[in-house]
């Protein structure tokens, strides 16, 4: 077993998407890098519905079926009154994921490019000294341990404390924290080439439930809803209704809770000696709540800025990531965040008035540009909040 | 010293760390295998509550944390 070296250049705190794959790039970058995860294995839990774009996997990783439980082709919309809608899209155009391999895949590539990689280590502080992060405090089987670094990378997820710690504001607003739940099940019949949506108040307020299937008759179904209405139902109430109605013979294998930031990255992801990735960060696209892909970009963009921060012998050169960051996704996530809130206030009958009229364009003719002019036709005040958006209202 | 009415029920929870992500006050820690309430910190103001996904967060007026009686 390895034993912790007295100091790294780079410290990565989480063994998620965006933590692998900053390690990584930090390692690749010739920074001297350790990647600690907390829990004993990397990949597990896996809190997440597991569908990706194959454009999001491609730019870090080749395509491989030991990790592909699916491959998606089309979407299938289910409105409040039951109205379903299928939507193309190009062959092989995304993947469901079996996360526990392909995390482990990552953190895999991350050691291959020469960063250490230790499991059950939980960072319970910061090294601080004159409000600059020097380091991490590390429990690990019982014993406390001081790594020093000159830079942190903080990708220690939704429940993230190290940012705070090094004095950023990091809370997110309760109602934008989409409270989720999901299970595997199995005897689930379902098209394995299709992700399905399911919106409406009664199904998932303020969210979207989801089956991804999984391969075998086997499906990932999960929900997420805002914290104003998990304040007055909860998510696993939700889930648990659907799933009786829906799907009363299917076995569930697992049952895993989570959390999703809905809501546009941080105002600063950056501070003395400290940068932040992934859901520490606030990255995940707050209209789709997808978040390995922009999670791992993130993690790409930190690496290469830790790395050339090294190289150059100057600390100051990590801001850069913030400027890297809004100009690849975070001004896009400011615009999906507009978005997010407008449709947060669709009615059943906009849902419902929307799906048919998609249901009139043909098959081979729908598509989400389609949609979206539709969703702006049924309720044009959509309109008004991206232009809020692209204001800075 | 003030009565703290947050109560963890460990057994319902799965360590998502919802409620560690809305806490404003950073009241609240979880580790692999716990989930900790930072009684010092925390105001009652209950957004993790409200953001548990499984109800294992409860406000309990009768049920009072007493921080001074711990002294």
């Amino acid at each position: 077993m390895k034993k912790f070296e007295i100091e790294y250049d780079v410290i990565v705190v989480g063994g998620g998407p965006a933590g692998c794959v900053a390690a990584r790039f930090a390692a690749e970058g010739g920074a001297k890098t350790l990647l600690l995860e907390k829990d004993k294995e990397i990949g597990i839990p896996v809190r997440c519905g597991e569908a990706i774009s194959k454009e999001g996997v491609e730019e870090f990783i080749v395509p491989n079926l030991k990790w592909i439980r699916a491959k998606i082709n089309k979407f299938i919309f289910t409105s409040p009154d039951s109205t379903t809608v299928e939507m193309p899209l190009s062959e092989e155009a995304g993947y469901v994921l079996d996360r526990k391999i392909f995390d482990n895949e990552l953190a895999r590539l991350a050691s291959e490019a020469g960063a250490d990689v230790i499991t059950k280590s939980y960072v319970d502080e910061l090294i601080l000294e004159d409000g600059i992060v020097k380091g991490v405090g590390i429990r690990y089987l019982g014993s406390k341990y001081y790594v020093k670094s000159k830079i942190v990378i903080a990708a220690d997820g939704v429940e993230s404390r190290a940012g705070r710690w090094a004095g950023l504001e990091t809370a997110c607003d309760f109602r934008d924290m989409e409270s989720c739940v999901q299970v595997v099940a199995t005897n689930v019949n379902i098209d394995q080439n299709a992700l399905y949506f399911y919106l409406g108040e009664k199904t998932a307020p303020t969210g979207y439930l989801w089956i991804f299937p999984k391969g075998d008759n086997t499906a990932n179904i999960g929900l997420g809803i805002g914290g104003k209405e998990n304040k007055k139902k909860s998510a696993k109430r939700y889930l648990d209704e659907f799933l009786q109605k829906n799907f009363p013979n299917a076995s569930i294998l697992n049952f895993t809770v989570g959390g999703v930031p809905c809501c546009p990255t941080l105002k600063k992801i950056v501070a003395p000696g400290i940068i932040l990735v992934g859901d520490a960060a606030r990255q995940v696209n707050p209209l789709s709540g997808g978040g390995i892909a922009s999670g791992m970009i993130g993690g790409k963009l930190a690496g290469i800025t830790s790395a050339k921060s090294i190289k150059k012998n100057d600390l100051n050169i990590i801001y850069e990531y913030e400027k890297l960051w809004r100009a690849r996704l975070g001004n896009r996530h400011e615009i999906f965040n507009r978005l997010k809130e407008g449709i947060y206030n669709f009615t059943d009958d906009h849902f419902n008035s929307i799906a048919r009229d998609f249901l009139n364009i043909k098959y081979e003719e729908r598509n989400l540009y389609k949609l979206f002019m539709i969703a702006l036709k049924n309720k044009p005040t959509l309109f008004v909040d991206i232009a809020k958006a692209f204001l800075r209202i | 010293m003030k009565d703290i009415y947050i109560h963890i029920e460990i057994n319902k929870c799965d360590l998502c760390g919802c409620c560690v992500g809305v806490c404003p006050h950073d009241a609240l820690e979880m580790t692999e295998t716990n989930l900790i309430l930072i009684e010092e910190a925390c105001t009652n103001c209950s957004k993790c509550v409200w953001s548990c996904p499984v109800e294992a967060i409860e406000f309990d007026k009768t049920k009072a944390i007493k921080n001074n009686e711990k002294i």
